[in-house]
């Protein structure tokens, strides 16, 4: 096999195994993937920037947020339907993505990371400010009837797995196919040496600002998807913690890997899952867990992978 | 002969030392110019100025007849200038096929056969077709100095500034390394920094000679070897 067909085997792999799971998976579990999916695809945005530009962004819950509260607004106060809704949501995390990479772009490194953290800050008090249309912390709910798309009812648990599949699929595809395409190639020479980049004459901050318009509006549909698959918008999303678990996720998986994502964000799903099980200090727990992974595999999941069995993941 | 680059009252000083010091200097199309210079005579500043690397504090640039002093870095490898670094800087990480091919694809865009061919073609030229899969910090010090060469010439320049390209090659390195720059004139002009004086006298049709920032001297290798201030300054007893 070339290893163009293995990356095809392997990631289409992947899809097939979670769609057969679909018609497998206990209730429980069958509601945790769909949800881990959704949340995977938020981490596949996260990665663009990091895994594959190198930038580190600590803000990212404002691109979920913007997404979520762009389609989620849209049917409560403008009575829209879900997939125009949806579309508000994408186009609110590109055009907020847009901004705040000409802004952010001007900076790099520790800056870089700081003033992200303070424009997702501005995000959430703006979620909070405007009480009176986004009901702040407490949140809303999304009616049953407000999420039939093309006649799909999504509070359905299989219509609403095979959503999240849908959307996942979309993102790990089109983002494989992106760092194999020219500008995902000047994106990790960018991460790799940026002098070098700049000087073989490629313009370094238009090529970080289609990195962050990418990234922010695959989060983006990542939050639109949640709010529309779990009927719930709440301020909760715009929080710094939301800004963290990507950068978890994707340090677990395996920061530049296209599959790490996905299994940084089911890993430390089931992490918590299990451990708040059988304690109260469930994070206590998570968070030795992962002390241990980033001890013995410094490059995460997927990059241990790739160091070890399959030189070729991309 | 005309004139394809030239820089007017050049200047850079970094927090009150002074590295350039006003220099006018005027490079012609087609031709191999060294620059030479003792260590710290500012010639890695002096270049860094002409490709966008660092910023001048005062004069002006121009390449092809256009004032480009305010042009960003990027924009003027795109109107064909290209850099090789002193310091070694590949992409240490990707494979040396990926190293050139982000070197060419930058004008050859999407066509993967065009950029591959590109690819093959650079590295024949400096000698390492055979490492063409390798990671490109896993080669030798000399190697990653040919891929340094190889990225520029897959940009295929019209003005190509080589800092000290030599360093670390082997003999027979730079013996092929000396054919190479003498295949690539007159449609690449060549300005070459360089401390080995086999190369700059064999090669350079004009030596520019640059000592505290200033130009000292220039000429042909025949005069600047009789130069007695640059035998004081540079060459020793010659
Ligand atoms: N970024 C910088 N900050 C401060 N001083 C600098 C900087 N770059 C160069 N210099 C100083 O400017 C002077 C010229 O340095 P430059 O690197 O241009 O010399 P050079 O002629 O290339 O020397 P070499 O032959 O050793 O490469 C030196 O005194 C150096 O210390
Ligand atoms: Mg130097």
């Amino acid at each position: 096999m070339t290893e163009t067909q293995k990356i095809l085997v392997l990631h289409v792999g992947l899809i097939a195994l979670l769609f057969a799971l679909n018609f497998i998976l206990p209730a429980y579990h069958h509601g945790n993937l769909a949800r881990v999916m959704v949340l995977a695809t938020y981490a596949i945005g996260y990665n663009v920037m990091l895994g594959y530009t190198g930038l580190l962004s600590l803000g990212h819950a404002m691109f979920f947020a913007a997404g979520m509260y762009g389609m989620a607004l849209s049917i409560r106060h403008l009575g829209f339907a879900p997939a125009p809704a949806l579309l508000v949501g994408i186009a609110s995390g590109a055009g907020l993505a847009l901004v705040v990479g000409l802004l952010a772009l001007r900076t790099a490194g520790v800056a870089f990371m700081i003033v992200t953290l303070m424009f997702a800050q501005t995000v959430y008090l703006t979620i909070l400010l405007a009480g009176r249309w986004t009901r702040g912390d407490e949140g809303f709910v999304i009616q049953q009837h407000e999420r039939v798309l093309w006649g799909i009812d999504l509070s359905d648990p299989s219509s609403r797995y095979l959503a999240a599949l849908t959307l996942f699929a979309i993102c790990l595809f089109a983002t494989l196919n992106l760092i194999r395409r020219p500008l995902g190639r000047v994106f990790v020479a960018i991460r790799e040496n940026e002098e070098r980049a700049r000087l073989l004459g490629y313009n370094v901050f238009r090529a970080k600002l289609f990195s962050v318009v990418i990234s922010g509006t695959i989060s983006a549909a990542a939050g639109a998807s949640y709010g529309l698959l779990f009927g719930y918008a709440g301020a909760t999303f715009a929080t710094v913690q939301y800004s963290i678990f990507p950068l978890l996720w994707v340090l677990l998986g395996g920061t530049g890997t296209i599959i790490g994502p996905f299994l940084g964000a089911l890993f430390m799903f089931y992490l918590i899952d299990l451990s708040s099980g059988v304690t109260n200090a469930y994070m206590l727990i998570a968070g030795v867990a992962l002390v241990v992974l980033v001890m013995f595999a410094p490059q995460g999941i997927a990059g241990e992978l790739r160091r070890r069995i399959w030189s070729w993941l991309p | 002969m005309s004139v394809i680059l030239s820089t007017h009252g050049l200047t850079r000083a970094f927090s009150g030392h002074v590295a350039v010091n006003a220099v006018d200097f005027t490079l012609n199309e087609g031709e191999i110019r060294a620059l030479i210079g003792p260590n710290g005579a500012g010639k890695t500043t002096f270049v860094s100025m002409l490709i966008g690397r660092i910023a001048p504090s005062a004069g002006r640039i121009r390449f092809e007849d256009q004032d480009v002093t305010d042009l960003p870095a990027h924009l003027r490898v795109s109107r064909g200038m290209a850099y090789t670094f002193q310091i070694t800087s590949v992409f240490g990480q990707l494979s040396v096929e990926e190293n050139v091919a982000l070197a060419a694809r930058r004008r050859l865009g999407r066509d993967r056969v065009a950029v591959r061919a590109e690819v093959e073609h650079a590295l024949a030229r400096v000698g390492l077709t055979d490492h063409i899969g390798q990671t490109a910090q896993d080669l030798s010090y000399g190697h990653q100095r040919l891929l340094e060469i190889a990225m520029g010439l897959a940009q295929r320049p019209r003005l190509l500034i080589l800092d000290e390209p030599t360093q670390g090659l082997a003999e027979n390195e730079i013996a092929a390394f000396k054919t190479l720059i003498r295949s690539l004139v007159p449609d690449t002009t060549i300005l070459l920094i360089e401390h080995n004086m086999s190369v700059v006298m064999e090669l350079a049709d004009r030596i520019t000679v640059l000592n505290f920032g200033e130009i000292l001297a220039e000429g042909t290798p025949v005069d600047i070897h009789a130069n007695p201030l640059v035998q004081n300054a540079y060459l020793g007893s010659g």
